[in-house]
């Protein structure tokens, strides 16, 4: 019975891992790299995450944590409250709904998948910011920073594939 | 055990559909709410960002230790590289800047002699405070800065932030142990500067581009390439002569200026504490309107 009740809490314990480690990457997105001109076209790491884990395990990130990391993420980069956190739910909410396209084919139909909801949320973003600054903000280095992120996602999957592998086989 | 479990699932399912659906729906009008607080520049969603940054500064100020270290094994190896070149140039510099310091040390002899002479009261209280640079912007909407300094440590709102360099924007949010600081390139900063040779009056204002522009320059004013930017002092908020950049080009009246500090990498800056800053500052970085304007 004890057995069996830590075996329960050691897996409840795992299910926390893709939100906190979606908040962590989120977190580390924003740190000063020390990179010239790196800040203003960093990836967007939550989203490769967010991606991610929306196709294998959404159950363990349901919407109100992706929200809740979004605004974690609006608050540290300085953008409006609120923006990034409706990006995040929106990517969360099509790709759930699409997910059985994704699972069980290549790497490269994920990956090209990405490619389409990177260019997507990063457009979404310059709109809905350049809206509420009420101006038209240089899509330059908008369009540089979709691209990193589309280039940056079989990293940040090979390090989460295995995370999932060695954690989440039970949970 | 297994089977009424089952069942419940099976029911439980549409309604889980359901609930997930409804979910989705209030969490996007939650942010589209939110947006709209932001942008009515409200209290609450400042004491939201406050709360948070003053919540994560810690991890941040922890994580962001090892890059700083792998930045000076990076520079070190780079400084290897370069040294011989490297030292060439110092002894070259050293010459021209003994020469400015014996001409420096004349002026300042003379200057004290000017004011004895007239009386002058020169207004010198400055003093301020040391913050490392924890964060910045991942993003291309803004140009901001996190510190790991806050009102704690006697930072205030609308201080002016500099390097060694020349000045890097202005404080616009202080928490009680973080603060943020707007660069002289967001799209929201406003900086009263002037020439300095001529004295002409202008705002920096930035575009979120890496030259921020000189704009309100009296239709009369000529400006050139090579010109030196300090700030004018003017509205109080900043000290007058802080150095703050070089005009690079002017083209058809649209005249850009390269900061003096390296705006994309910082790692330290001091907060000036000037006094008698009582402007209003809008909400966050991310708000905008006239309000925010230094003037």
């Amino acid at each position: 019975m004890t057995a069996s009740l830590w075996l329960r809490l050691g897996r409840y314990a795992l299910a926390v891992v893709p939100a906190v480690l979606t908040l962590l990457i989120a977190i580390l997105g924003q740190l000063p790299f020390g990179i010239p001109h790196f800040a203003q076209v960093t990836p967007a790491f939550s989203l490769m995450a967010v991606y991610y884990w929306s196709i294998y395990r959404p159950d363990l990130l349901p919407a109100a944590v992706v929200f809740g990391i979004g605004l974690v993420q609006d608050v540290l980069s300085g953008t409006p409250l609120g923006l990034f956190a409706m990006a995040l739910v929106l990517v969360r909410g099509i790709v759930v709904s699409q997910r059985r396209v994704f699972l069980g084919k290549t790497f490269a139909v994920e990956w090209w998948g990405f490619f389409l909801i990177a260019c997507g949320t990063v457009g979404f973003t310059w709109l809905v910011a350049s809206l509420f600054f009420v101006a038209f903000l240089p899509p330059g280095p908008a369009v540089v920073q979709a691209l990193m992120t589309f280039a940056c996602y079989p990293f940040l999957m090979w390090f989460l594939s295995h995370t999932q592998q060695a954690f989440l086989r039970t949970a | 055990m297994r089977g009424p479990g089952d069942r419940m699932l099976r029911l439980a399912a549409p309604f889980r559909v359901a609930l997930q659906r409804f979910s989705f729906v209030l969490l996007v009008a939650a942010a589209l709410l939110l947006m709209m607080l932001a942008r009515a520049d409200t209290g609450l969603t400042k004491r939201l960002r406050l709360t948070i940054d003053d919540a994560v500064a810690p991890v941040m100020a922890v994580l962001s230790q090892p890059l700083r270290t792998v930045h000076h094994a990076v520079d070190a190896v780079g400084n290897l590289v370069y040294l011989h070149s490297e030292n060439v140039r110092l002894r070259d510099e050293n010459d021209r800047l003994l020469k400015w310091q014996a001409f420096a040390l004349r002026l300042e002899q003379q200057n004290t002699i000017y004011r004895s002479l007239l009386s002058a009261q020169v207004e010198e209280r400055r003093s301020f405070i040391s913050a490392r640079v924890i964060g910045d912007s991942g993003g291309p909407f803004v140009r901001t800065v996190l510190l790991n300094a806050g009102v704690r440590e006697g930072v205030e709102e609308g201080q002016a932030a500099i390097t060694g360099d020349g000045l890097v924007g202005r404080l616009v949010q202080a928490g009680e142990r973080s603060s943020r600081i707007l660069l002289l390139t967001d799209f929201n900063s406003r900086v009263p500067v002037a020439v300095q040779t001529t004295r002409q009056r202008a705002f920096l204002a930035g575009d979120n581009s890496n030259l921020p522009r000189l704009t309100f320059l009296a239709g009369n004013a000529r400006v050139r390439q090579g010109d030196r930017i300090v700030t004018s002092g003017d509205g109080g908020l900043f000290p007058p002569g802080l150095p703050v950049g070089i005009i690079t080009s002017v083209t058809q009246g649209d005249a850009r200026v390269q900061p003096y500090a390296a705006l994309d990498r910082i790692e330290y800056v001091r907060i000036l504490r000037f006094g008698r800053g009582t402007l209003m500052i809008g909400e966050h970085p991310g708000a905008s309107g006239t309000e925010r304007d230094d003037g």
